[in-house]
């Protein structure tokens, strides 16, 4: 099974050269620390930042420039900053390349559930609808159970959806999962992890043909 | 017209019971922490707060929900603030959460002089219950409409006697769409020099949007997360 480090790790697979990255709170932000040596990805932060860089060391931190998950951080050359309104239109009109989110459920659709449960936690949906609304390529970062040991691949969301058929691959601690028009389709395992204890561990229709590699990191 | 006043009480003198504000910010960066504190002197209650999140239990917005001034709401983000939390369970407080991206949306579209328009954020989710749809190239997107607010109340770096400002870095965020969006938009900053002295080249909001300046003091500049490498 994987840690949260390995998933991060894990998505950073999925990096491109030239990419424009959106990484949500938790897990996603993991991702950053895994981005391949002379690779050129270019890190959205949706309060109004392109090109985030990393934490700055303490003699440099500066009250006025945060991430969306309000962590100081530091700029690089060629970063710009922006408004909301031109930071959603990059998002909107689809100039963001990935998107990587956490989740408290997924269906075998590709709908995702991450923002409110009904009169336990009222957060709010942040950036959430938007990224989902428009991204092309958006891949969920979680665990494949919840704390009581439940499937968080469904069939059908339990929780208020954050949006329609918008998940395009799942990396769980357990296996990485396509969302496609037959269902959660088994492309990795974890090392140590069996097809049954995916099985097991997915409400959501469930597709396994042929022998599933186990995922490898570089 | 002079937009130039002395202090944060009299540029917010007149804000009244009931009045609708915009406040710009993301979190604590780039808040209107003197018009807030001055907000809180004065009093005012039952204000509807447009303003991405709702500050921290005791600072930003936090500090007006404490004193049970704000009878309503509207944000896309508001998980750092546990007295706002206990304020909506128990339906002290109303609030409309909407997507980031919507909001910022909305406040671009009232001070563009736009009405309405369609997005696609929150389609097929709580957030379209009740709201027009329609249809283009295969997709679905809502109709969302322009806000109505008496003040906006924003931060800047830098601005001039003639209302032109200039933001830092993230603290921009809301702020110039704000700005653009108050009926009587009130801008504090950092530094605040005569006509010309800003470069024109490098304004982010004309002075036509501001009716009210003034020079901030004291600014706190508190920081949520504190993130350092090692």
């Amino acid at each position: 099974m994987l840690t949260k480090q390995q998933i991060a790790q894990r998505i950073a697979k999925e990096l491109k050269d030239g990419y424009y990255v959106n990484l949500g709170i938790g897990v996603p932000t993991l991702v950053a620390n895994y981005i391949p040596d002379g690779m050129n990805v270019t890190l959205q932060s949706e309060n109004g930042l392109l090109g985030m860089g990393p934490f700055p060391h303490k003699e440099n931190v500066d009250a006025d420039l945060i991430n969306a998950g309000k962590q100081t951080v530091t700029t690089l050359p060629g970063s710009s900053f922006f408004d909301s309104s031109t930071s959603f239109g990059m998002i909107r009109s689809g100039r963001v390349d990935l998107t990587v989110l956490g989740a408290m459920e997924v269906n075998d659709r590709g709908d995702i559930a991450n923002w409110k449960i009904p009169g336990k936690m009222v957060k709010g949906m942040g950036g959430a609808m938007d990224l989902v609304a428009s991204a092309k390529n958006i891949i969920v970062a979680m665990m494949h159970t919840n704390k009581a040991g439940e499937s968080k691949l469904l069939k059908e969301c339990s929780l208020p959806i954050t949006g329609l058929n918008c998940v395009k691959k799942v990396v769980t601690n357990l296996c990485v999962l396509d969302v496609t028009d037959r269902g959660f389709e088994l492309k990795e395992l974890a090392p140590g992890v069996t097809v049954e204890m995916v099985r097991e561990a997915t409400e959501g229709r469930l597709v396994v043909e042929g022998d599933i590699p186990v995922m490898t990191f570089v | 017209m002079n937009k130039v006043v002395e202090n944060a009480d009299i540029a917010v003198q007149n804000v009244k019971d009931g009045s609708v504000l915009m406040l710009g910010g993301f979190g604590l960066c780039g808040i209107p922490e003197n018009s807030i504190a001055a907000l809180v002197r004065k009093g005012v209650k039952n204000l509807t707060c447009i303003s991405n999140n709702a500050g921290v239990d005791d600072f930003g917005i936090g500090l007006m929900l404490q004193k049970k001034q704000v009878k309503k709401m509207i944000s896309s983000y508001v998980g750092e603030n546990a007295e706002f939390e206990r304020q909506l369970l128990s339906g002290e407080l109303e609030v409309e959460l909407i997507p980031q991206g919507t909001l910022a949306e909305r406040c671009r579209a009232t001070g563009a002089g736009i009405p309405a328009f369609y997005t696609p954020a929150g389609a097929g989710t709580e957030v379209a219950e009740g709201k027009e749809t329609r249809v283009f190239n295969g997709k679905t997107y809502l109709l969302e409409h322009a806000f109505d607010s008496d003040f906006a109340i924003v931060k800047a770096w830098k601005g001039d006697t003639d209302g032109n400002l200039i933001f830092k870095a993230t603290a921009r965020n809301f702020n110039p769409l704000m700005a653009m969006a108050g009926k009587i938009t009130i801008a504090e900053v950092e530094e605040l020099v005569e006509p010309g002295e800003l470069d024109a080249n490098e304004i982010h909001v004309p002075g036509i949007f501001v009716n009210v300046i003034f020079k901030g003091v004291d600014y706190e500049k508190r920081i949520e997360q504190l993130t350092v490498s090692q």
